[in-house]
Parts: C-alpha cells; sequence; structure tokens
C-alpha cells in the first residue's frame, strides 16, 4: 500500500469526510462552488470570447438577447451588453476578479485578525485593552462604511493615472481590514483558554520565546473556528466588492467584476434589455450561496455541541 | 358641538386645498433634472452649455433669444448701427439687479472688461468689439474692430454683472477655474433676470425663485425652479417616473421609447445644434499618455485620417444612440448657419484602410495613446467612448481610456493634459463662425481657439476665419465658411462623430419649448 493511497484512505474515512458523504445540501454546495470557481479560474481556457479585448468587439453586436430569445444569435449564449461584450464570457472573467478579491481580502483580514487576535490574547495587559477596543470601535461601523472610507481616502490620496492599475490593490486593503475583527475576537478568546493549558505552560518552561509559542504552539490549537469563520467571510467580501463596485468606486469598468457588470447593466434593466444585468446578478447570488452553504456545513461540522 | 365645529373648519381646510390645487396658473414649482451640474456661478468664467443655461436664469444679456431663435431686446431696448464698425445701444431703464443695485451704462462697460479677461473661456461673445464707450447712464456705443454680422447673436450669451456688487464683494476678476480658484462670484449670483438664484449646492441642487422685481413677465407658471443633477441614467428616469421631478432634458437613448408609450410622459423631439467630435493634440513635439516617443503622430495627416476611417459612426448611430443622432463628417450641426449636406459625407468605416496610412505612417504595429471623456455630459458619452476603443483597437491602435465628470475633465483638457478628447460643441450664435473660431483658429489668449485644445494651427485656415469675421456680403462670407469647414474635413484635423439628437421629457401636464441651444428656460415652463 502506498503512502497516497493510507493518505487518502485516511481522509475518506475522517469524521468530516464521513459527514460531507452524508449531507446532500454540502455536496450540492460543493458541487455548485467548484462550477463556479472552476469557470472562473480557467475562464481564459473555457469562455467563448474574450471581454477584455477590445480589437475583437464587434459594436453591431451589442444588445444582443439570450440565444433562446428571439433575435438571439447562437454565438452569444447569454446575449451581450451595450458594447457588443458577450455575457457569458464577462460573468466568467468577473467572477474571476469577484473570487480573487475575495479570497485575497479574507486572506489579509485573517492574517490581520488572527495576529492580532494571538497577541492580544496571549500578551493580554494593555495591548489586549487597546487592541479589543479598537476592534469594538470598527464594530460600531458597517464593514461596507469601513470599506467606503479606505477607498475613499485611497483615491484622494494616490494620482488619478494610478487609479485603475491598484484600485483591485485597494479594494482587498479596504474589504480586509473592515473584516478583520471576527477573527481577532475568535483567536483570542480560544488563545485566553490555550495559554494556560499544560503543553503552552511546558513549553515556556524549557524556554521557548513568546513568538515561537504563539506560533509553534497556540496557533494551530486555535485554527479551527478561523477556518470556519474565513469560508463564510469569503461570500461576505464578494457581495463587499460587489456593493463596492455597483457603487461605483471599486473595479473599473475596463476589468468588470460581477458587481461592476450589474451596475453597468442596472442602466438597461428599465428598457427591456433585462438580460444584461440579471445574469451578472443570478451569477452572483449562486457563487455567494453555494459558498454560504460549504461554510454553514463546515461550522456545524466541526462544532462538537452538534455531534 | 367641538366635534361639528373642527369637522367643518377641517372640511374647509380640504376644500381650499382642493380649489387651490385645481385654479390654473397658480404658482407652481418645476423640479428639473439632467445629467451634469453647472459648473460655476461666475457667468464669464467657463463656455459651457448647461451653466449658461441655468445661468441665463439669473444673469441676461443686452438682447436674447425668441422662441425661434430670433434677437429680441433684452437689458438693450433698442439698437443702431451709427457706422459699420459703431452700434449704438439704449439700455432698459429701472431695471435692478437681484442686490437692489441699478442697472446702468456702468455695468455693460465693466461687464465687457471682465469677460474679455484671459483665464475666463467667454471672450467669443465679445468678440470683435474693441471698446464699449459709455455716452450716458442708459446708453453705450460699441466700438468694432470690423463689420460683425453675428455680433447681436453674440451678445446673447454675454452676461451683465453688477459693477457695484462686484466691487463690493471683490469679484471684479473672473473665476480661474483651472487653477481652481473660488471667488464670491464663483458661489453666488447676482443678475438682472427672471430668477434669483437662492442655492447651489455643488452635484446636488441649484434652488431659484421668480423674481418679483423682473422687467419682463414669465410666460408659464413656474415661480420656483430646483435644478438636480443626476449622473445615473437610470435612476434620472426613474426619478421622472416615479414623479420625483417634472422634467428631464437629456433622455438615456435606451429609454426613449418606453418613455414615448408611457400615457404619464410627453416626449419633446429635437435636434440639439450640438456636434460630438474627438480632438487630437497636434502641438506638442512629443504625445502624451503615448508609447510613440520623441515625436507626435497626430501631426501626420494620415494618422488621423486613419483614426476617421476606422470609427464605425453607423454602429454607434444604431446601437449605442438607437437613431437619435446623425453621423457626422463636418464640425457643425444642421440647424447652424453654413451647414452643407453635401459637405457633411460621411466615408464608411474602412479599417483596412485605416491600417494601411498607419503603416504608411511608419506605425505597422499601431501605437498607444490616452482618450480622455467626460461621463456626464454628452448622450452616452462614455459608451461612445468605449465603442471607439474598440473601433481604434480594430485598427491596430491601444487606447486607454480616462473618462470622468465633465468638472474635473474640463479642467485637465484645458491645461492640454491630453493626447485625445471627447468634446461636444453647440452652437450658441447659430452661425458656423463660432465653431470655427472656437475650435480651429490659432489658439491665442482671447477669443481666437478657445477652445482649440489640440492646438490645431493652419494659416490657410487662419485666413478663411479671420476673413469670415468681417466678411459683410452674405456669399462671400457663405463661401468662406464653407471653405472653412472643407478644409477642416480634408485635413482630418478632427474626428467628428455625429451630431446629437436630444429628447426631452416631461411629465403630461408640463409644458415647456424646445431650445435646440441646449438653454431650456424655465420662464416658458407651466406645471398644471
Amino acid at each position: 500500500m502506498s503512502k497516497v493511497e493510507g493518505w487518502l484512505r485516511r481522509a475518506w474515512n475522517h469524521d468530516l469526510a464521513w459527514n460531507f458523504r452524508h449531507s446532500p445540501v454540502a455536496i450540492l454546495a460543493a458541487l455548485l462552488t467548484l462550477v463556479c470557481v472552476g469557470g472562473a479560474v480557467f475562464a481564459p481556457w473555457l469562455a467563448p470570447h474574450n471581454p477584455f479585448d477590445s480589437g475583437a468587439l464587434n459594436l453591431s453586436d451589442g444588445f444582443t438577447p439570450p440565444a433562446w430569445t428571439q433575435g438571439g444569435k447562437a454565438m452569444y449564449l447569454l446575449g451581450t451588453d451595450d458594447q457588443g461584450r458577450d455575457l457569458l464570457s464577462a460573468i466568467m472573467y468577473g467572477a474571476r476578479i469577484s473570487l480573487g478579491v475575495g479570497v485575497a481580502a479574507v486572506l489579509f483580514s485573517m492574517a490581520l485578525g488572527v495576529g492580532l487576535g494571538l497577541a492580544s490574547g496571549y500578551v493580554g495587559g494593555r495591548l489586549d485593552a487597546f487592541i479589543m477596543r479598537v476592534a469594538d470601535i470598527q464594530l460600531s461601523f458597517p464593514a461596507i462604511l469601513i470599506a467606503l472610507l479606505i477607498d475613499g481616502v485611497a483615491r484622494v490620496a494616490l494620482p488619478r493615472e494610478a487609479h485603475d492599475e491598484i484600485a483591485i490593490y485597494v479594494l482587498i486593503l479596504a474589504i480586509g481590514v473592515s473584516g478583520w475583527v471576527q477573527y481577532a475576537r475568535t483567536v483570542r478568546g480560544s488563545t485566553l483558554v490555550e495559554r494556560n493549558k499544560e503543553y503552552v505552560q511546558a513549553a515556556r518552561v524549557i524556554g521557548r520565546s513568546s513568538a515561537a509559542i504563539m506560533l509553534r504552539h497556540v496557533l494551530p490549537n486555535v485554527m479551527g473556528p478561523v477556518l470556519v469563520i474565513a469560508t463564510i467571510h469569503i461570500a461576505t467580501a464578494i457581495i463587499t466588492e460587489a456593493t463596492l463596485s455597483f457603487l461605483g468606486v471599486g473595479v473599473p469598468p475596463t476589468q468588470p467584476s460581477l458587481g461592476t457588470l450589474i451596475r453597468v447593466g442596472n442602466d438597461f434593466l428599465l428598457s427591456g434589455e433585462w438580460w444584461i444585468t440579471v445574469f451578472p446578478g443570478a451569477a452572483l447570488i449562486v457563487l455567494v450561496l453555494s459558498v454560504n452553504l460549504l461554510g454553514d456545513w463546515l461550522r456545524d461540522a466541526l462544532n462538537p455541541k452538534l455531534r | 358641538m367641538t366635534f361639528t365645529r373642527r369637522f367643518t373648519a377641517a372640511f374647509a381646510v380640504a376644500v381650499a386645498a382642493l380649489v387651490i390645487t385645481a385654479v390654473p396658473g397658480q404658482a407652481a414649482t418645476l423640479r428639473w433634472a439632467a445629467q451634469n451640474d453647472i459648473l460655476t456661478l461666475d457667468p464669464h468664467s467657463q463656455n459651457h452649455a448647461t451653466t449658461h443655461s441655468l445661468l441665463a436664469h439669473s444673469y441676461e444679456g443686452l438682447v436674447r433669444y425668441t422662441k425661434d431663435f430670433q434677437v429680441e431686446p433684452s437689458l438693450a431696448t433698442s439698437w443702431q448701427q451709427i457706422s459699420p464698425t459703431q452700434w449704438r445701444f439704449n439700455l432698459r431703464k429701472g431695471v435692478k439687479f437681484h442686490d437692489g443695485s441699478p442697472f446702468t451704462a456702468d455695468d455693460v462697460v465693466f461687464s465687457y472688461g471682465r469677460i474679455m479677461q484671459p483665464q475666463g473661456t467667454n471672450q467669443i461673445y465679445v468678440f470683435g468689439v474693441k471698446e464699449v464707450k459709455k455716452i450716458d447712464d442708459y446708453t453705450v456705443d460699441m466700438i468694432l474692430s470690423g463689420p460683425n454680422p453675428v455680433l447681436l447673436h453674440q451678445f446673447v450669451n454675454f452676461r451683465i454683472m453688477s459693477k457695484i456688487w462686484s466691487v463690493k464683494n471683490k469679484a471684479e476678476n473672473v473665476q480661474d477655474y483651472v487653477a481652481r480658484e473660488e471667488s464670491f462670484a464663483s458661489r453666488n449670483a447676482n443678475g438682472t433676470g427672471p430668477y434669483i438664484i437662492k442655492l447651489w449646492e455643488p452635484d446636488k441642487r441649484i434652488v431659484m425663485t421668480a423674481n418679483p422685481a423682473w422687467w419682463d413677465k414669465l410666460i408659464g407658471n413656474a415661480t420656483d425652479v430646483i435644478y438636480t443633477p443626476i449622473k445615473a441614467d437610470a435612476t434620472r428616469v426613474s426619478a421622472l417616473l416615479a414623479g420625483d421631478v417634472d422634467l428631464v432634458t437629456d433622455l438615456p437613448t435606451q429609454d426613449v421609447t418606453r418613455l414615448r408609450s408611457d400615457p404619464k410622459i410627453k416626449v419633446l423631439d429635437g435636434f440639439e445644434n450640438r456636434t460630438i467630435f474627438i480632438g487630437m493634440d497636434q502641438h506638442n513635439p512629443e504625445l502624451l499618455y503615448s508609447n510613440v516617443k520623441g515625436k507626435n503622430p497626430f501631426k501626420d495627416v494620415r494618422v488621423r485620417k486613419a483614426l476617421n476611417l476606422a470609427v464605425d459612426r453607423d454602429a454607434i448611430k444604431r446601437v449605442t444612440m438607437r437613431g437619435l443622432s446623425q453621423p457626422a463628417a463636418i464640425m457643425i450641426a444642421p440647424s447652424v448657419h453654413g451647414y452643407g449636406s453635401d459637405i457633411d459625407k460621411v466615408a464608411p468605416v474602412d479599417v483596412e484602410g485605416a491600417k494601411k496610412l498607419l503603416a504608411e505612417a511608419g506605425y505597422p504595429n499601431g501605437f498607444e495613446f490616452g482618450l480622455d471623456c467626460p461621463n456626464n455630459r454628452y448622450v452616452n458619452d462614455e459608451e461612445i467612448c468605449q465603442a471607439l476603443v474598440g473601433m481604434w483597437a480594430r485598427a491596430g491602435l491601444k487606447v486607454k481610456l480616462n473618462a470622468q465628470p465633465m468638472a474635473s475633465f474640463i479642467a485637465k483638457i484645458q491645461k492640454f493634459d491630453h493626447s485625445t478628447y471627447m468634446l461636444g460643441w453647440g452652437v450658441a450664435t447659430f452661425d458656423a463662425l463660432f465653431s470655427l473660431q472656437s475650435l480651429l483658429r490659432t489658439k491665442t489668449t482671447g477669443a481666437d481657439g478657445s477652445f482649440n485644445l489640440g492646438r490645431v494651427s493652419d494659416p490657410k485656415l487662419d485666413a478663411l476665419i479671420d476673413a469670415a469675421k468681417t466678411e459683410t456680403d452674405p456669399k462671400k462670407r457663405d463661401d468662406l465658411l464653407r471653405d472653412a469647414l472643407v478644409l477642416t474635413r480634408d485635413n482630418y484635423y478632427y474626428v467628428p462623430l455625429h451630431h446629437q439628437m436630444r429628447p426631452w421629457a416631461m411629465k403630461k401636464n408640463v409644458t415647456t419649448v424646445y431650445k435646440a441651444d441646449d438653454a431650456p428656460e424655465s420662464r416658458y415652463a407651466r406645471v398644471d
């Protein structure tokens, strides 16, 4: 029996895997997520057109309705937008940006929140008080407001010409910073429990540095809840990105995310060209819903009280 | 007993309210929305149609247009030509500015000196006037540098400010808009006109109320006007449908058909006298925002021609404008004097031809440049620019689009900080000279070339334009204008896109007069 086989067998028999196999909702959500993520990640190979190649766009094909309705063309399955961009391709490329921003923002949030939470819980004292008061203050603002604020400041502070190139990074930063609190609080709580356990005291006795104890000993034992929060947070981050883009402060229209597509299409919703906004909207709903369901399942599966 | 009395009182109030709303001719509020905001309240600072249109509610000129664009007396009651270069204007007596100061000849002399200041962009409206002489308190003489057949048309947008008010508030100098200067006059308005501008909250609203002391009478009944700039197309139309605004003066093209079929809405059609075009920097030795170093490709007529050939004007008309435009080859619209349909023939789109021309000019692989665009000024401005990026990409050109609101866009391109830009030119005087002189005459600090932002300079064209300024023989003048328009077309100094149509929509109970010069006047508006 090879090593890989043994590893796979162990994974298959793991609690989590067993739980997954017996939860139809989780399987469905995972499948949908897989389709969305796959479509997004492999968009350059899978998408029928390249919506960012402005030379390939044909204005004469603008406002083509979906293929199955009257006036639709087979080459544009979900129709085209005002510039003749294929909507299916635009959605795939858009989901790529939405997902990319969402995941990057969550990773950023997680790194920030976990770091601060560990320090807060392990060091305690004034540092703990300070970090937790900052967290309290931030919690009194809605996340979207903080993201808007950071985005607005960045826009004023940075030169106009650079906006388009760095818009995505500003967005990641804005969404990331607006979401660190829940990680910090969770990790701090777990750290407070862990720090007095025997293995931590043992490590302290043999003279390991605080940093090493936090990272090598405490961190692995507090990551479980963090992963659950992160999964659910991805969905929130995607929604936040879409909201900012819908408001016109997110991703520029030259590289449309799902939110930007919805905003652009919104202008035509009243005039009968519903597909330009409805399909990106539907794609956003499916993506967020499936990630959310997956996150919910993970939370339940990892919650010892629910076992 | 108490109950009955209270009930009777309430009933009386209700009846009274009903009667008040039912009687026609009562004072009414006009809630008017359009895409963009005014740039300033200083009437001599920016030559921008929306700004002029709103400010005309407060500031008046010596003359004004009738509904049919005939010139009629306004602050001047009559005029005569003493000689071809000397005009005498008799001023209206007893007119007061909104602050109470009297209107006299001093204000005309002062306003002339003010509008001529180089930091403004409105010198064209007094172009050819060498001096304004006060004869007495209610008479001024305009001394011209040469005969000027369109003088009165120019004066429509030459707005008179109070000298007393300006001096008192230290607003004698025109606001330097490009330097982002603010002054008392750029934040406060004080004219003689039909409406008093009470409040301007930039990007939010302008509130006006009828001037009870105005020398003329309102034609409609709109005694209060609230102007709201609403950039988003769908929001603007929704506001009209929901009844939050009464009048929208720039409709998104995609909604025109639907609004026409809506029984609660009335649509007024109209050709605006505005031509939308792309300007190219033809002055800088090295093109900005480009990968071409050490030279400026737009100095080469073949490159300019290539840009022209690659544009599919019919597709823009059909898809983006939904039929509401007329493809353009020359720089003036059909309603402008000097227009000829025989010279406004658009060459068919020819991408291969464009590629060949670019290769001949030494750019077989194209090159990069920037396109600056407003996104709240002209009908579908940003969408058209996006479409142009695609059309030029097919000819091998890589275009970086920078679309932003009019207020920041116009400041940027007036600093010549661009490689190409989109602009639309409406013709306040209804005469081709206005466009030729502003857009094509070699740039000076005054009216000549005031919006020649690509800094086109062609001595032959200058000679034609200068000759047309003072030519009084109508036939000869028309020939000069025509030659100048054809010369511009054949040298591809601009990329004309189309003459814009611009329907207005209003609620069924609103009546007003369509103005092709993009200057809606609330004095015509009735809300019943």
